[in-house]
């Protein structure tokens, strides 16, 4: 043992200084490189995005509960070095002189919040600014809607229960208010230590409780164990995962784009490494021959280029998680100004997954080409023609694709995304297989019939078959994540950018009376000159099942009892509405559907609700029995107003009905909303501005640092391109210096060499067209949840990019082979 | 060297100096050869004196460090790469002890090459003439790895000829072959020889087959000896 590791570790020195593990270091450490600046860039961008995202919780995690917290929670959350906050919120009525209002009342404890800030005016109109501290005792901050629904001012008097407080500041901005969108009334903020008072949280109450926390993440990792087995069902654990369905689908999102850089990261680098691999074993052949003339066992000659490979897969990997350190800092120097505040510092997991992705990739390419240099025919010392047999290119790709498929589940964590990549890589490789043997027998009918740079240059691929064939899998494998990654990603930002318009609504009109329907639709029109939709409400709860009644204690999870337990928003509609997707069943046609419905998907799962079941709802005394017929994706990121179940008309259009719509208001005109409070004052208005702007701006941050992190992906393309090239570099180099012996001009070779590479290049591009294609269109619409709109850039670009960008590399990559002396080259082979 | 300006090859004060870790290594010294049009050469020495690297300058596949060295009447200083290797296409033919065959092309298509380099109008048809010549008509479509070390020669030597070269040079063209196949390609490469009426530089370490040819010189430690 000590004797194969001093050989290996010599063999090692000797042929790093010889050059001969080049390429193959420079694969990995393309590699590790590309997947640790990935790995740690996103890992920062992913930690700040939760912290951006904690702001809208208030909070890292969130105990939800219809009681209070015990004591012994926040206790132990401060033994655990985690902050903690209550907050209670209940629906009450205000009194303002003789006026009444409906609010919301909510009382925090001291430190609230602990992520994010409130924010406060002196007055309506006045700029705000942010909040330092809680509001004085005795005092509350209100709605700017509430002081216009009751003609106040700040520093009126407010009664609230049996209390009388002062309004001293107008709240403008409560980060966790999003978590509460269809809060009815509007807020009246207060102290913990003021509640009491009011005497109104009584044993029979309706009142919120959340506990916030907050604090490190370990810490909250261990808290959060603690209360996993004292949660009951009576408490709800949500996390920054779990905050609003928006802000959810667009983390999940973000996510997904981030981890496809980093997938398309790894298997572009296996590429790199099976053909550096290959080169390297068929270049150690000679040596292999030798020493198991000379004696060597099989498994010493293996386990000597094992330990030899191992060595440099280290010593790259780590290079390589170095220069990704460096890279990510530098990404992270040039969007400075782009994440609001400093990014927080890379962790070590990282820099780990870096190493192991450089040592899998290369186990995993490189074993093959390795196990043939075991199989080398000591005979060859005698006879140099005895070749180095050759591992089938689907043992190579089979075995690196399935190391890849570990790593890459194992890196992303979502199968969905990881199958389809693979798919379509996969349908890639299929294709590019099928395509090369097609071409090399289209190309041996040219045979004899064409100039001599045409035919030797064409036929070369026809003739390297085997070669052939792996580098246009590497050409085509390299050009079509190019392709996804310049094109069709350019697709899949835009779409998911336009699937939150710039004019996406920021207000929601409730509680719209059916006679006030036509006046709203005439003072909405004036004011943001477009025609709104307005769709029916009815307030209806789940009272059976396919016959039996349902009823809370029938579940387990707290978020379906609180289902049961309340009353849903069902609506009527025709069509289909944008932004739904129907995923099983089928929407309803023709002029009267009969009395089916059709249910939001989260939904269904939550109460284990199927396509047949017949669901009876309650609302206002009457009963409605319909029969699921469909299941529908609701892309809640879109800000449109969505239903969770939805009927077809002419079936509860006659039960007591209320009216919702959205409607984007001008920013720069804060009086609208006045205008459109006073002129409606039973209309509840939901400002949903605050929260679209986190969405958006979360959007546009990620979509810059996923083309940053693309980027690097791309690199590691072009690292594929090269290694492909050097893979035939002794190949081409022996049979340059022959032609040239023979007497070959230097522009015949080069002319030979350009129709070899733009060939390879043209055909794999139109492949890679092809595969980008169809995985972009399988991303978009299985993972992504985004509308694809086929793009004619890949074809175009596909093939001309690539007998360009293959054309010029492949003749950059073996320029000097053509003018070295041909005499020296035959006299080594 | 005899300045006779008709002389097939000549070579003139030809040195060759390369860098070596151990400082600068001499690998040829003074050559001066003059080789006849339709003469036979046989250069000979032991391991290391300098044979191929001779062979290699005077077919211009490298360039000396010192000297002149003309090829039927042309000065390879003068030219650079793709000048001699125009000045090879047609006029030069080759042998090598390893046979360089290109290992993805067939028997033909090995044959066809120098003759499509030299634009032959019927490539193909030559190439199978050539290859029959030698005994190889039904193995045209046959690839090297196919073949065995007697029959690549015969390719390499159907190759050679296939152009009708005025000046062939041949490297320990028996090296790797048995003794009885040996001689059975050194009679045919004389026998081709003698047909196309070829100037033949041949070096060897095979003392028979170079007592074949007209001229005997000896290479040692980079210099020719005496009478050369």
């Amino acid at each position: 043992m000590r004797r194969l590791l001093r050989c290996a570790l010599r063999g090692f020195w000797r042929d790093l200084r010889a050059g001969e593990l080049q390429v193959l270091a420079l694969a990995l450490l393309v590699a590790a490189g590309a997947v640790s600046t990935v790995g740690f860039f996103t890992d920062r961008v992913q930690r700040a995005l939760l912290g951006q995202a904690a702001e809208i919780l208030a909070a890292d995690l969130v105990v939800e509960s219809s009681r209070e917290a015990p004591a012994a929670w926040r206790e132990e959350a401060a033994r655990r070095g985690v902050a903690s906050a209550r907050t209670l919120s209940l629906r009450t009525v205000a009194l303002a002189g003789e006026r009444t209002q409906l609010v919301q009342l909510k009382a925090v404890d001291d430190g609230y919040p602990l992520r994010g800030q409130l924010r406060t005016a002196a007055a309506p109109g006045l700029p705000d600014e942010p909040a330092d501290g809680l509001p004085e005792p005795g005092s509350v901050w209100v709605d700017v809607r509430l002081l216009q629904l009751l003609d106040l001012q700040v520093g009126a008097r407010l009664g609230i229960g049996a209390s009388e407080l002062t309004v001293s500041r107008v709240l403008t901005f409560e980060p966790d208010r999003g978590a509460n969108l269809f809060s009815i009334g509007p807020r009246v903020l207060l102290r913990w230590s003021d509640l009491a008072a009011t005497q109104l949280v009584h044993p029979a109450s309706r009142v919120h409780h959340h506990l916030l926390l907050a604090g490190p993440e370990r810490a909250l990792q261990g808290l959060r164990g603690w209360l996993a087995g004292r949660l009951g069902s009576d408490y709800e654990l949500e996390g920054i995962d779990q905050a609003r369905p928006e802000l959810r689908s667009a983390l999940a999102r973000a996510e997904d784009f981030l981890n496809l850089a980093a997938l398309a990261s790894v298997l572009l680098a296996g590429v790199a490494v099976a053909m550096a691999a290959s080169r390297y074993a068929t270049r150690q052949a000679d040596a292999a021959a030798v020493l198991r003339c000379l004696g060597a066992s099989r498994r010493f000659v293996l386990g000597l280029h094992a330990v030899e490979l191992g060595t440099l897969g280290v010593l790259a990997g780590l290079l390589g998680v170095l220069a990704g350190f460096a890279a990510q800092a530098l990404i992270v120097d040039l969007l400075a100004g782009l994440f609001a505040g400093a990014l927080p510092p890379p962790g070590a997991t990282p820099a780990l997954v870096g190493l192991l992705v450089a040592l899998a990739t290369l186990f995993g390419f490189a074993l093959p080409p390795l196990q043939q240099l075991g199989a080398v025919s000591p005979l060859r010392v005698l006879r140099r023609d005895l070749g180095v047999p050759q591992p089938s290119v689907l043992a190579v790709y089979g075995l690196g694709l399935l190391a890849t498929l570990g790593l890459m589940l194992w890196l992303s964590r979502n199968a969905l995304l990881t199958w389809w990549l693979l798919a379509g890589t996969a349908a890639t490789v299929l294709l590019l297989l099928g395509c090369a043997g097609g071409l090399l027998l289209a190309l041996n009918a040219l045979r004899l019939r064409s100039g001599l740079a045409w035919r030797f240059g064409l036929l070369n691929l026809a003739r390297r078959a085997r070669a052939s064939v792996a580098q246009l899998l590497a050409f085509g494998l390299g050009l079509m994540v190019l392709l996804l990654l310049t094109v069709t990603r350019a697709d899949l930002l835009g779409a998911w950018q336009r699937s939150l318009p710039a004019d996406a609504p920021n207000l929601f009109l409730v509680n719209v009376q059916p006679d006030q329907v036509a006046p709203l639709r005439a003072h909405l029109q004036r004011l943001s000159g477009r025609e709104p939709e307005f769709y029916p409400m009815v307030r209806g709860r789940l009272v059976a099942r396919n016959g039996s009644a349902v009823a809370p204690d029938d579940y387990q999870e707290p978020r379906a009892r609180r289902l049961v337990a309340r009353e849903f928003n069902l609506s009527w509609l025709a069509d289909l509405p944008p932004g739904n997707a129907v995923r099983a069943g089928a929407w309803w046609t023709g002029p009267a559907p009969a009395a089916e419905a059709s249910v939001e998907t989260g939904l269904a799962a939550t109460l284990g609700l199927e396509l047949g079941d017949r669901l009876t709802f309650r609302a206002a005394e009457r009963e409605v029995e319909v029969t699921v017929t469909s299941l529908r994706e609701v892309q809640w990121d879109s800000f449109r107003v969505n239903f969770f179940v939805v009927l077809p008309p002419g079936h509860i259009d006659d039960f007591p009905a209320t009216w919702i719509t959205s409607l984007r208001l001008p920013d720069d005109d804060p009086a609208a909303l006045a205008t459109l409070v006073r002129a409606f004052p039973s209309v509840t208005t939901i400002d949903v501005g605050a929260l679209l702007g986190h969405v958006q701006r979360i959007i546009d941050r990620v979509t810059l640092a996923v083309e940053a992190v693309f980027g690097f992906t791309l690199l590691a393309g072009l690292a594929v391109l090269y290694a492909a090239i050097h893979a035939t570099l002794d190949a081409r180099r022996h049979e340059a210096a022959l032609l040239r012996t023979l007497g070959a001009r230097r522009s015949r070779l080069l002319h030979a060499l350009a129709v070899e590479f733009a060939g390879l290049g043209l055909l794999a591009g139109l492949l890679a067209a092809a595969g980008a294609s169809t995985a972009g269109w399988l991303l978009a619409t299985q993972v992504l949840d985004l509308p694809y709109l086929a793009s004619g850039w890949p074809w175009l670009l596909g093939p001309l990019g690539g007998a360009l960008l293959v054309g010029l590399a492949g003749l950059a990559g073996t320029w000097r082979v053509i003018d070295q002396p041909p005499l020296g080259v035959l006299r080594r082979t | 060297m005899s300045g006779n300006g008709n002389a097939a090859i000549e070579a003139h004060q030809v040195s060759k100096r390369v860098r070596a870790p151990e400082g600068e290594l001499v690998l040829l010294d003074g050559i001066d050869l003059a080789v006849a049009p339709g003469e036979s050469v046989a250069v000979v020495g032991p391991s290391g004196a300098g044979k191929s690297t001779l062979l290699g300058l005077l077919a211009g596949l490298d360039t000396p460090s010192s000297g002149r060295i003309r090829l039927a009447g042309q000065e390879l200083g003068a030219l650079d790469e793709d000048g001699r290797a125009a000045l090879r296409a047609g006029l030069v033919g080759f042998v090598f002890q390893s046979f360089q065959l290109l290992p993805n092309l067939t028997a033909l298509e090995n044959v066809m090459l120098p003759l499509e380099l030299a634009g032959a109008g019927d490539a193909a048809a030559s190439a199978r003439e050539v290859l029959g010549r030698v005994g190889l008509g039904g193995r045209t479509a046959h690839y090297p790895h196919q073949l065995s070390g007697g029959e690549q020669q015969r390719v390499a030597l159907a190759r050679a000829f296939a152009t009708r070269p005025r000046i062939l040079f041949a490297d320990e063209p028996t090296g790797n072959l048995d003794r009885r196949t040996g001689l059975a390609v050194g009679d045919l490469l004389f026998s081709l020889n003698r047909e196309f009426a070829t100037t033949l530089v041949l070096v060897t370490h095979d003392s028979a087959l170079a007592e074949r040819c007209a001229r005997v010189v000896a290479l040692a430690d980079g210099r020719l000896a005496d009478g050369a």
